[in-house]
């Protein structure tokens, strides 16, 4: 019960920070807080795909997909984004759906590498065909969106339409990491064999999250584009997914908070480095190596110890 | 296609073939021994081009000697990457991998920031003129890089299969754990791994300095084909490697002449994905126990 209480305090302090925040920051932070928001809803539907064992390289691409798709959709059909961030959602999911099937033949390191590999034929079908995608310089004039009068041009508009796509996005991936199929997905990683045995068709999880989780990289994608209003196939390449990666180690990817206190901390470190612009990836390198030479747990292992050593602390009082 | 124009596109698809063959076996040759997966290893191709860039280009020297000079000079940083990276993360391949990601981030930026991003660095070519055969033209250049190849596949075999050190190492890809009880050190045994497979991919970058244009990035284009070979031909085989670098130096040159070069990356990657279906061990992997 105390728990409980604790947590729907908290939600209600971050949920006030985050509707307070655009009116007391500049108009480039919220621009910030948007991609904080769209990166957030990546980060943790990647997690999804690493909670069963499958850490695959193309997911960024994935959020292309969605990117691409709305691309295509606002800009030659003309749809409203009410429709654009769902499609391009199930676009990419079926995209997913496709990829899984021979990925699934793989396991670890073959994995990895299918997974590159089978992202950047995505990624070279957008660079090959100049019609509809724009080759490799991508497409332009992707409108930004509006509902009604309220026009999603402006930061502050769109910032509320995020929040409120990531909220939902969040609460269902939050529901799904705790529900039954959550608690497979984690019993996948920690002994395939073992799962295989109590009945669990392994293959059909690990499709499951994969798909789950290209789905709502396809919202992601979808809201960048809107943003941006331009996509290039070097905004999805391998470079950009190493970046996601840092976020998950840098958090750790044990817990439903853990990538998020990455994306959080290394936004900051980003946007604390900026002066240091070509020197930046060789700093998120050196903490990549070095939290996963040292701290292989992430940053939510520091916390998980503390409420451990809080709880036998408290077990030991009980006991005196 | 005329003859002059399929003698040039066999000839390019040995020349590719051996290259990635140069590269691909000392990315299987680490992931056997000691399930090192080098995201780096473009890196270290880049940096054996970097080298003759700096010793031939830059400083003079005459380019055989740049080149040797390349496979000393790669095979340190392997080394390194083994002990700071690989041996800490030896429980878990995922994480070397990934740590080799962010290895793969600092080489990058510390030879842009050395030796410049924008401009080309242009490798002067030390072997003007060209073979005719049949009408087709092929560079010196390019025809050295084959009995480079080959000399460099059939020093790491008989090092495999009649040097002591090389059967140890072979031991270990097998087995690491019976491997040590006939006592078999894994520690030195994952060093050696990483300077042969950093030398390996030195060497070649060397001899493409002159060919290929020597840029930060340059590894980047070849660790994905590097990884579709690896993966083709049975993760941890060297034949494997080979015969799938062969294949593949084919398949990218023949799609390239014909349609173009993202075309050619697309077909590799079809390849592997069929290879992956069909044979999900590759091409000349065994199916472990």
């Amino acid at each position: 019960m105390r728990a409980t209480a604790f947590g729907l305090v908290f939600l209600a302090i971050v949920a006030a920070a985050a509707v307070a925040a655009p009116y007391s920051v500049s108009y480039y932070q919220t621009e910030v807080l948007i991609l904080f928001l769209i990166n957030l809803i990546l980060v943790c539907s990647y997690r999804i795909l690493t909670t069963t064992g499958d850490w695959s390289l193309s997911h960024v691409v994935m959020m292309g997909v969605g990117a691409y798709t709305t691309a295509i959709l606002s800009k030659y059909l003309e749809l409203s984004i009410l429709l654009t961030v769902p499609l391009s959602a199930v676009v990419a999911g079926l995209v997913g759906l496709v990829m899984v099937t021979p990925l699934i033949r793989t396991r670890g390191f073959g994995f990895f590498i299918a997974s590159f590999a089978l992202g950047e034929f995505v990624r070279l079908i957008w660079v090959k065909f100049r019609d509809p995608f724009g080759g490799p310089r991508g497409m332009i004039g992707i409108p930004n969106g509006e509902i009604g009068s309220i026009d999603f041009f402006m930061p502050v508009p769109y910032y509320f339409f995020v929040l409120i796509i990531a909220a939902l996005c969040l609460s269902v991936m939050y529901r799904l990491d705790r529900s039954r199929i959550g608690k497979t997905f984690k019993a996948v990683y920690a002994d395939e064999d073992l799962a295989e045995s109590v009945g669990i068709d392994v293959p059909r999880y690990r499709a499951l999250a994969f798909v789950t989780g290209t789905f709502f990289a396809g919202v992601a994608g979808s809201l960048l584009a809107h943003r941006l209003g331009a996509v290039d196939p070097k905004n999805f390449d391998i470079n950009v997914m190493v970046y996601l990666i840092i976020w998950i180690v840098v958090g750790g990817s044990a817990t439903f908070w853990g990538p998020i206190l990455g994306l959080a901390v290394m936004t900051v470190v980003f946007e604390v480095t900026r002066p240091l612009l070509e020197w930046r990836p060789l700093l998120f390198g050196i903490i990549l190596i070095l939290f996963l030479v040292f701290m292989p747990g992430g940053l939510e292992s520091l916390f998980t110890g503390l409420r451990e050593r809080l709880v036998r602390r408290r077990g030991s009082e009980g006991e005196g | 296609m005329d003859l002059a124009t399929l003698i040039q596109t066999i000839a390019n698809s040995v020349v590719a073939g051996s290259v990635y063959a140069m590269i691909a076996v000392g990315l299987a040759m680490a992931f056997g021994v000691m399930k090192m997966a080098n995201f780096a290893h473009g890196e270290f191709y880049m940096a054996g081009a970097y080298v003759v860039y700096v010793l031939y280009a830059l400083a003079g020297w005459p380019f055989p000697a740049a080149v040797i000079m390349a496979i000393p000079v790669v095979a340190a940083m392997g080394v390194a990457t083994e002990r700071l990276i690989f041996w800490p993360t030896r429980e878990n391949v995922l994480a070397g991998f990934m740590a080799t990601a962010g290895l793969a981030l600092i080489l990058q930026v510390l030879v842009g920031q050395t030796w410049g991003v924008g401009l080309m660095r242009s490798v002067p070519t030390p072997y003007m003129g060209a073979m005719d055969v049949a009408g087709a033209k092929i560079g010196w250049q390019r025809v050295l890089v084959i009995p480079v190849g080959a000399a460099m596949l059939t020093a790491l075999w008989y090092f495999l299969y009649r040097v002591k050190a090389g059967k140890a190492l072979r031991a270990c890809a097998q087995d690491a754990e019976t491997a040590r009880l006939q006592g078999i050190n894994l520690n030195r045994m994952s060093m050696l791994a990483m300077a042969i497979s950093g030398a390996s991919a030195g060497l070649a970058g060397a001899m493409m300095a002159p060919i290929q244009p020597v840029t930060p990035y340059m590894g980047h284009a070849v660790i994905l084909t590097a990884f579709i070979v690896v993966v083709m031909g049975g993760m941890e085989s060297i034949a494997g490697a080979v015969l799938a670098a062969i294949i593949l130096g084919f398949v990218h040159t023949f799609v390239t002449t014909l349609f173009d070069a993202v075309t050619a990356q697309m077909v590799g990657v079809a390849c592997m994905a069929l290879v992956l279906i069909w044979r999900p061990q590759g091409l000349l992997g065994r199916v472990k126990a």
